[in-house]
């Protein structure tokens, strides 16, 4: 048999020892991430190194960065919840004026980017600095104990939005931050999902390669604070593409008109017009998603709470030109 | 069998560490928490079978630590020191070259 070459390149970036729990989707993420990165630096500058780091508080520098040790094999930079897209600003403007050619990636975490550093993020994005920004959604504050952020979607248990009698838990849709950061017409920006690594790795070359500030959002799963198991993190990705409540998208230049969308996989129908999906028939349903985590759990006793579910996917999917279909269970 | 790249990096770590504060903190060694042997919480391990595997690098994309690298031949060999056990990799083989078995202690 014929011996394939790895995908990837085989550099780490991110080195083991570090401190996340077993079956961590986001270490998974920086870890594609740095390595997809490092693959674009080589083939733009001839230098796979030539690229730095600056991260938000969060689980990921928290676990990658207990002192004196770091699992970090490239420069990188712990600055505070809020300014990680400041910080790598201030990176990258420095680099500029020592003519050092590279690019800076900044992480946040979803609290990072969607609550705390949502103002860094967008004056990051509107000075058009060279950076691109990460944020790994795992859709609550998990470092602090699971708290509900504004990533976290409708129906959720967080230890801040406690389902009970008169509540089904966290009552607000979820904050699309892919959406707000297009708007400010940037070059590049993407919606990815451990889910799909090679689609994530795809997306992170390219927005490592344009020129001027990109965004990449990236779902993943976090056993402990979503109860789930720990060997099905990367399917329960899977499954949020494969039932519609994960889109994944690309918008460049803050075109709207023009979003180039993911055929979800999964035996969803895709139908198009002109290149471009206008209608995903999904055959999944979300059922399938939701009851393998436990902090869905209640929803399975109010259905009403997942057809409301169904609906935001829907207006979801609408924003961004797309009519889809979603079935019931037994459908 | 290859010898796993991260045992190299102990030594460089073990050889440079100082105890002295650096100013501002800064931690200087790269790579460092290689020393931090995580394989202590594993509860279940994965068990490889090489005949079985067709060389499709899932393990290794999706391994979060990572403990997976790669041989000479680009199987995939799993470093038990750091390897929690999550079982991502057993879940997502293909071929169910992997499985997991409870570790005897």
């Amino acid at each position: 048999m014929a011996v394939r070459k790895p995908p990837i390149t085989t550099r780490e970036y991110w080195v083991p020892g570090h401190a996340a729990c077993a079956g961590c989707g986001c270490a998974v993420a920086l870890k594609l991430a740095t390595k997809a990165f490092s693959e674009a630096m080589e083939e733009k500058y001839g230098d796979p190194n030539a690229f730095a780091i600056a991260q938000a508080t969060g689980c990921m520098e928290v676990v990658s960065a207990v002192f004196p040790y770091t699992a970090w094999k490239a420069p990188w930079i712990h600055v505070a919840f809020e300014n990680a897209a400041a910080a790598a600003s201030g990176v990258e403007a420095a680099w500029k004026k020592l003519g050092r050619k590279g690019k800076i990636l900044a992480i946040g975490g979803d609290g990072g980017t969607a609550d705390i550093g949502m103002q860094a993020l967008s004056g990051m994005l509107e000075r058009w600095h060279n950076v691109v920004y990460l944020m790994y959604d795992n859709e609550a504050y998990m470092n602090t104990g699971i708290q509900r952020s504004s990533s976290t979607p409708y129906g959720a248990w967080t230890t801040t939005s406690p389902p009970g009698k008169y509540s089904i838990g966290e009552d607000k849709p979820k904050k699309w931050v892919a959406l707000i950061a297009a708007a400010h017409q940037v070059p590049y920006v993407a919606t990815a999902s451990i889910g799909n690594p090679f689609d994530f790795v795809r997306k992170m070359k390219k927005a490592a390669k344009v020129d001027g500030p990109a965004f990449v959002q990236v779902q993943c799963t976090c056993p402990t604070g979503w109860k789930s198991p720990l060997e099905k993190g990367v399917e329960i990705a899977r499954l949020a593409i494969e039932t519609g409540i994960w889109p994944l998208f690309e918008i460049e230049n803050g075109d709207f008109h023009n979003i180039k969308i993911q055929a979800p996989g999964g035996g969803a129908k895709v139908k198009r017009e002109g290149g471009k999906i206008v209608a995903i028939e999904f055959k999944k349903p979300i059922e399938e998603y939701l009851k393998l985590q436990g902090r869905f759990k209640h929803l399975f006793k109010k259905p009403e709470a997942i057809d409301v579910m169904r609906e935001q996917i829907k207006a979801m999917w609408k924003v961004l030109g797309v009519e889809v279909t979603l079935p019931k269970p037994g459908e | 069998m290859a010898e796993s790249p991260f045992k190299v990096e102990i030594e460089r770590v073990k050889k440079e560490y100082s105890e002295k504060m650096t100013p501002g903190a800064v931690v200087y060694l790269p790579g460092s928490s290689v020393v931090n042997k995580t394989g202590s919480w594993r509860v279940f391990m994965p068990e490889f079978n090489r005949d079985k595997c067709v060389r499709c690098y899932l393990c290794y994309i999706y391994c979060p630590e990572p403990a997976i690298y790669l041989d000479e031949e680009n199987y995939p060999v799993f470093d038990y020191d750091y390897c929690k056990g999550c079982g991502i990799c057993a879940n997502e083989c293909p071929t169910k070259a992997i499985v997991m078995v409870r570790e005897a202690k």
